[in-house]
């Protein structure tokens, strides 16, 4: 029995001049219809890639010699979609499995209108003539709250504001009442206010459709609203994943603690200053030995024998459905936030 | 869009007014600068005073420059009529004047050349922009392909080689050598077969400078437009690859490719002069060349005239066509 997206040990390596980029090396999670999966991490650790590789937009038109690669599994709604053929999954594209992305400007084409980008969105997957189609568009963009949507499906991109282009934008990629909806920083590119907006947009939606949701963000705030679970990722693999509030009131791996401090939040004292999380991003060519996230660690010297330098942590579970991977023991854990990060933050 | 239209008119027929006026001066006042007669040099080298004084009042040699272009503008529109002694010459609107050398009228010759330079420049550009877009697009998709470097090295050489050198090597090989074409031109309404193989060495060499340079700027913008975040949408969507790259990536792809085509082709019709010379084509380029070399003013100011009144309504074209293609572009 499989989850309605299942996961399983999903490996996406790019070869390149320097080496083997290992951008997602072994992630596993399952999400049901539903539910609300929030994917956090920096730059670089393999959040967007993941999501890519579930809509097979990594092998799709890759025309270089380099081609990303994919091994695991990636189950939807009991599909295999990585042994499944191309075609297959490019008939599941747009009509089980949607995605919003991060720049609603750049991505809708800038020489065709609203309408007509949605038009062929539910066109390629129905077989209905234009009026009808148009007329679902314009349904569709009234339901985003886009006002006057009967004139605004001629408008094109250019004509909109940020927040109604990522309005048309999600439109768009509901237009086929999809069952799996991936936001890829759906709110990054837009004004704060409008962010709100948006995500209770994606909400009421989601409550509407009843699909599986997958937003993806290095915002834990846009999480903390919308997300069931949360995923952290660190350097392609995943470092802690559980109920999301759980992963915000007892997080136990020292990148998550990194994470909250970093967020401004307006409860805070406006003296403090946020605390970032030292160093970069970890190589993803020669991943550091042992637990990845070592040298940025401050505790990394807590376990003993120097494991974390030789030793890769596994997910453990730490307790009702909260997993990490961390070698320091539970109560270790324990201590170190309810005494030194729980008090700042 | 219909104001823009005339305002965009307005400003060509400016522009020209202005290029004739430069080309006259240059004609003009640089000979008498130089100490060069130009009625004397009319007449013939051991003219009789009398004759060149003639010419040059019934040519208007000797009136001031600003009443010599007023002339020649009222001669296009109105007519022209010469007068010198008791000789009467009329010289119906458009009057371009008389040929110094030949001593026809210009407008005729015109009329006579253009169609063989605008069969020549649209021939190769429905080849060059066939073969090169398609060219361009295949290397752009398998990148790093034998066939991309193959069409990239063979493109370099398109783009290096001087049509002298492709049209000569062609013209041995095929026409003297394999004997398979007639070098010879032969006008459209004598026989239509006999045109096209006149024609077919003289596209191809011109087809293949322009089809060199146009399957490198397709190239490299393909990749760059199939990098774009609304390709990865349309993908995302679920749409064929053939209509992401067909549809969505080619039609971002021609902005960049259609501003190209109308300078180039306004360009050529004002003459292919090497084209022409290399394959002795009666056309517009030879014309000019033979001109310019003979210093015949009026038939040089006439193919000017034609050459910018081309590449301004080539480029007005491409202006009104941007802005169908791209909505962002509102003329104004």
């Amino acid at each position: 029995m499989t989850a309605f997206l299942d996961v399983r040990d999903l490996k996406v390596h790019f070869p390149t001049d320097d080496g083997l980029v290992k951008s997602v090396d072994g992630l596993s999670f399952q999400l049901e219809k539903g539910r609300t999966l929030g994917i956090v991490g920096e730059s670089g650790s393999g959040k967007s890639v993941t999501s890519l590789a579930v809509m097979g937009l990594h092998t799709a038109g890759q025309y270089g010699r380099r081609k990303a690669r994919i091994s695991g599994e990636i189950w939807l709604d009991g599909t295999e979609l990585l042994a499944a053929g191309p075609d297959h999954v490019r008939g599941l594209r747009g009509r089980e499995m949607a995605m919003i992305f991060q720049d609603p400007l750049s991505a809708l084409h800038p020489y065709y209108t609203i309408g007509k980008q949605i038009v062929e969105a539910y066109r390629i997957h129905h077989d209905v003539g234009a009026k009808s189609a148009r007329r679902r568009a314009v349904e569709m963009l009234d339901r985003v709250g886009i006002p006057q949507p009967d004139k605004r499906v001629d408008s094109y991109p250019h004509e909109f504001s940020g927040g109604m282009r990522q309005r048309a934008m999600i439109a768009m990629s509901l237009v086929n009442n999809p069952e799996l909806l991936i936001a890829d920083e759906p709110t990054t590119a837009l004004d704060v206010t409008v962010q709100a907006q948006i995500l209770d947009l994606i909400r009421d939606l989601q409550r509407e459709f009843g699909s599986a949701v997958v937003i993806i963000t290095h915002d834990l705030g846009v999480v903390a609203e919308l997300a069931d679970d949360i995923l952290v990722m660190y350097g392609g693999r995943c470092v802690e994943r559980g109920p999301a509030d759980r992963v915000f009131h007892e997080p136990r791996h020292p990148y998550t603690w990194g994470l909250l401090g970093s967020m401004p939040r307006l409860d805070r004292d406006q003296q403090e200053r946020l605390v970032p999380v030292k160093g970069s991003p970890p190589s993803l060519i020669n991943r550091p030995s042992g637990c990845a996230f070592h040298p940025r660690c401050p505790y990394a010297d807590v376990p003993k024998d120097d494991v974390t330098r030789t030793v890769r942590p596994e997910l453990t579970e730490v307790g009702g459905r909260h997993w990490a991977a961390c070698h320091m023991s539970a109560e270790q854990q324990k201590r170190i936030w309810a005494e030194e990060i729980a008090p700042k933050l | 869009m219909l104001a823009y239209l005339i305002r965009r008119l307005f400003a060509a027929a400016v522009m020209l007014v202005v290029i004739v006026v430069v080309v006259f001066c240059i004609f003009f006042l640089v000979p008498r600068w130089a100490g060069v007669d130009i009625a004397s040099s009319f007449v013939g080298k051991q003219a009789d005073p009398a004759a060149v004084a003639a010419v040059r009042e019934k040519l208007g040699l000797g009136d001031p420059i600003h009443v010599q272009v007023w002339e020649f503008f009222r001669g296009v529109f109105a007519g022209r009529t010469y007068a010198a002694g008791g000789e009467v010459t009329h010289c119906a609107a458009p009057c371009f004047g008389y040929s110094f050398r030949s001593e026809q009228a210009v407008w005729p010759v015109l009329t006579d050349r253009l169609p063989v330079t605008l069969g020549l420049a649209l021939g190769a550009a429905v080849l060059w922009v066939v073969v090169g877009v398609a060219a361009g697009v295949l290397s752009a998709l398998k990148r790093g392909s034998l066939w991309d470097r193959g069409a990239m090295v063979v493109a370099l050489a398109g783009v290096s080689l001087p049509i002298y050198f492709t049209g000569l090597l062609s013209l041995a090989v095929f026409a003297f050598g394999l004997d398979w074409l007639d070098a010879q031109y032969v006008p459209l309404e004598q026989s239509f077969t006999g045109w096209l193989g006149g024609m077919i060495l003289p596209w191809v060499t011109l087809a293949f400078l322009y089809a060199a340079m146009y399957a490198r700027i397709t190239r490299a913008t393909m990749l760059e437009v199939l990098g774009e975040d609304y390709i990865r949408t349309a993908r995302a969507k679920g749409l064929r690859e053939h209509t992401v790259v067909g549809k969505h990536a080619m039609r971002s792809t021609m902005t960049p490719l259609l501003t190209m085509l109308g300078m180039d082709l306004g360009a050529l019709i004002g003459g292919a002069i090497l084209t022409e010379s290399t394959f002795n084509l009666p056309g517009l380029g030879r014309a000019v060349l033979d001109a310019t070399r003979n210093q015949d003013l009026p038939v040089v100011l006439g193919v000017t005239l034609i050459t910018s009144l081309a590449v301004l309504l080539a480029n007005l074209a491409v202006d009104v066509l941007y802005a169908v293609i791209d909505p962002r572009v509102r003329l104004a």
